[in-house]
């Protein structure tokens, strides 16, 4: 290792006076390792970091930004009715469609792994498709199939004898339809995860088991979950950061009504803060989701580590 | 251990097999009739909105027909008004504008910065590293309120090229965070290999780093570009003017013209607005999914 650094300085050693003190400080390894990283520390500095931080700033101060009113934003969003539904809402929405994501990505993983290998591609790459689809523009297509007027989804429905849904006029409707498309959108990323899980066990594991006369259940409860346990926890933790986060689809399918009950952290934010101008109270509103997310994020982190550490 | 088990099955009497390989093909047929249900779920959607796009209006406006289906023929007249007398080629432009140039942006940020981290060990290097990968999960919806006001003193609010400069928040923290990865994979003895022949480490990069890693810097270019084709928040909250709108918002805010919903013209612009990543998923499936799994398996 000593020599590898040594022969990195080598170019330097020609004494040129104050140049090469100034040269070789720049071909020194951790300098030019600072430099390369220095873009990256500006970016995550200036627009990440600094907004985070400004944005605590901003939550203390009154509508026209021109006052200090320390947590006046907070107690005022406390006392507000409508917040506590958006903090509901937001637990709901995001607690559900986490769970159904991952059980039905569990289970179509499972029925893709049981296919022969010649055909899992070709499903894998079909059901992926809602993944792929930008979020806002599918979102658009879910509000056309839930039009009450055209609703495919009701003729649907009366063809098989279920009476007309308003999807998206009844609040009740509209909070299942907004959870029902995040777990339509949501659904294939855990399938295609927990399948690059699957594939990563061992096949002498079950191998073993079927010698001890296990069934398949008793094989996926002690060696398939055990083995994908890690996987499916920074999977769930990842997924309910960015549903607890979730913008698109209420702000294109209800935009929070009917009679705000479909509003979650972002798409309230972005009505007090952005719709009705008043910037430092939508910035409280949104500080609300850190603490729930910053919790989040520090299991991940466990998680990630865990994983490096067991591949080697 | 492996050649014992190997071996077990065969001694097992013809009956059972023959029964095992029923029940075998059983378990086949349930995840085939189970995989059919979840595609329709997962397909259903886009069908729709593909069956709409090419749907006349009259057709709509008559509400006899089965509306999953086309009655009266397919028509091209919907994409015919779409790109005629909206601004939908506008918003595709500036989305192609950004798009480009934040994947750019993107790549030479985090491949820098994976090398640096993944390769050269500094001081901080592995607290940075940590650091990025926690900012991936930093979501846009907590930033978006402060941002609008970074964006409005650097006046850049209401133009695109604001989204040039929001957008590598979302893409540059998880394309460092797999770049790291696959930069580490890369067996050490190669840039000693490099070393020995004088390269610096500009050449080392270039000429050994990003052509080893390829699969992984395609993969990471995938992500980038994904991320910024679909980003709906910033654009959202940040432009307002049609000449500077991007393709999601645009797409779906500007062409809904007061209460006159036209379906058929929306859909048309909601598949043109989603074909390029879908092409690209078509394409390129493998690095895609590389990329996508590529943040909890590499770490």
């Amino acid at each position: 290792m000593a020599q590898i650094a040594h022969s990195w300085d080598r170019g330097s050693a020609r004494p040129q006076g104050a140049l090469s003190g100034v040269r070789r400080f720049f071909r020194r390894r951790s300098t030019v390792a600072f430099l390369m990283c220095l873009p990256l520390i500006v970016l995550v500095g200036g627009l990440i970091i600094y907004p985070a931080l400004y944005s605590i700033h901003l939550s203390m101060l009154n509508k026209a930004q021109t006052k200090f009113i320390g947590l006046g934003n907070f107690r005022f969003l406390w006392s507000r009715d409508t917040f506590w539904m958006v903090v509901q809402q937001s637990t709901i929405f995001a607690l559900s469609a986490v769970f159904f994501k991952a059980l039905i990505g569990l289970f179509t993983a499972h029925l893709v792994n049981n296919l022969p290998s010649k055909g899992q591609r070709k499903w894998r790459g079909m059901l992926l498709v809602p993944w792929v689809i930008p979020l806002a523009l599918s979102s658009l297509g879910w509000w056309w199939l839930f039009d009450p007027t055209h609703s495919a989804l009701n003729y649907l429905g009366e063809a098989l004898g279920f009476s007309e849904v308003p999807w998206l006029s009844d609040p009740y409707w509209a909070r299942f339809s907004v959870i029902l498309v995040n777990v339509w959108y949501g659904a294939p990323f855990f399938l295609i995860m927990y399948l690059a899980a699957l594939k990563s066990v061992p096949e002498q594991l079950y191998e073993a088991a079927s010698i001890d006369g296990a069934n398949a259940w008793q094989k996926f409860m002690h060696i398939t979950l055990p083995m994908m346990r890690n996987i499916i926890a920074i999977t769930v933790l990842f997924s309910l950061i960015v549903t607890f986060a979730n913008f698109d689809i209420v702000q294109i399918m209800t935009a929070g009504g009917p009679r705000n009950m479909t509003h979650v952290f972002a798409t309230y934010a972005f009505m007090l803060g952005i719709r009705s101008g008043d910037l430092p109270l939508g910035a409280a509103t949104s500080l609300f989701m850190f603490p729930i997310l910053a919790i989040a994020a520090v299991f991940i982190l466990r998680g990630v580590r865990k994983r490096g550490r067991d591949i080697g | 251990m492996s050649t014992a088990t190997a071996t077990v099955p065969s001694v097992t009497r013809t009956k059972s097999r023959a029964s095992l390989s029923r029940s075998r093909r059983w378990a086949l047929y349930t995840s085939y009739f189970f995989l059919i249900l979840f595609a329709i779920f997962f397909l259903a959607p886009p069908y729709y909105m593909i069956v709409t796009a090419f749907k006349s209006d009259a057709e709509m406006a008559r509400m006899a027909t089965n509306p999953w289906f086309i009655a009266d023929g397919v028509t091209l007249d919907q994409f015919r008004i779409l790109l005629k007398n909206t601004d939908f080629l506008i918003y595709f432009k500036n989305t192609v504008i950004v798009t480009v140039l934040v994947v750019a942006i993107t790549m030479v940020i985090s491949v820098l910065a994976a090398f640096a981290l993944g390769r050269m060990r500094f001081w901080g290097s592995s607290i940075l590293a940590t650091g990025i990968f926690l900012t991936y999960l930093v979501p846009d919806t907590l930033l978006f309120i402060p941002m609008f006001q970074i964006v409005k003193a650097l006046g850049l609010l209401n133009s695109y090229w604001g989204m040039v400069v929001v957008y590598p928040t979302l893409t540059v923290p998880f394309c460092t965070w797999i770049m790291i990865g696959y930069f580490q994979s890369i067996p050490k003895e190669l840039d000693e290999a490099a070393l020995i022949d004088g390269a610096g480490h500009m050449q080392m990069l270039t000429k050994i780093f990003i052509p080893v890693a390829l699969p992984g810097i395609i993969a990471a270019m995938i992500f980038a570009f994904t991320v910024s084709w679909a980003a709906f928040v910033y654009p959202m909250a940040f432009l307002y003017s049609s000449d500077q709108q991007v393709l999601t918002v645009g797409t779906v805010t500007s062409l809904i013209r007061g209460d006159v919903y036209k379906w058929g013209m929306l859909m048309a612009g909601a598949l043109l607005a989603a074909a390029p990543p879908l092409v690209i998923y078509a394409f390129l499936m493998d690095y895609y999914i590389a990329g996508l799994t590529a943040g909890a398996t590499k770490g």
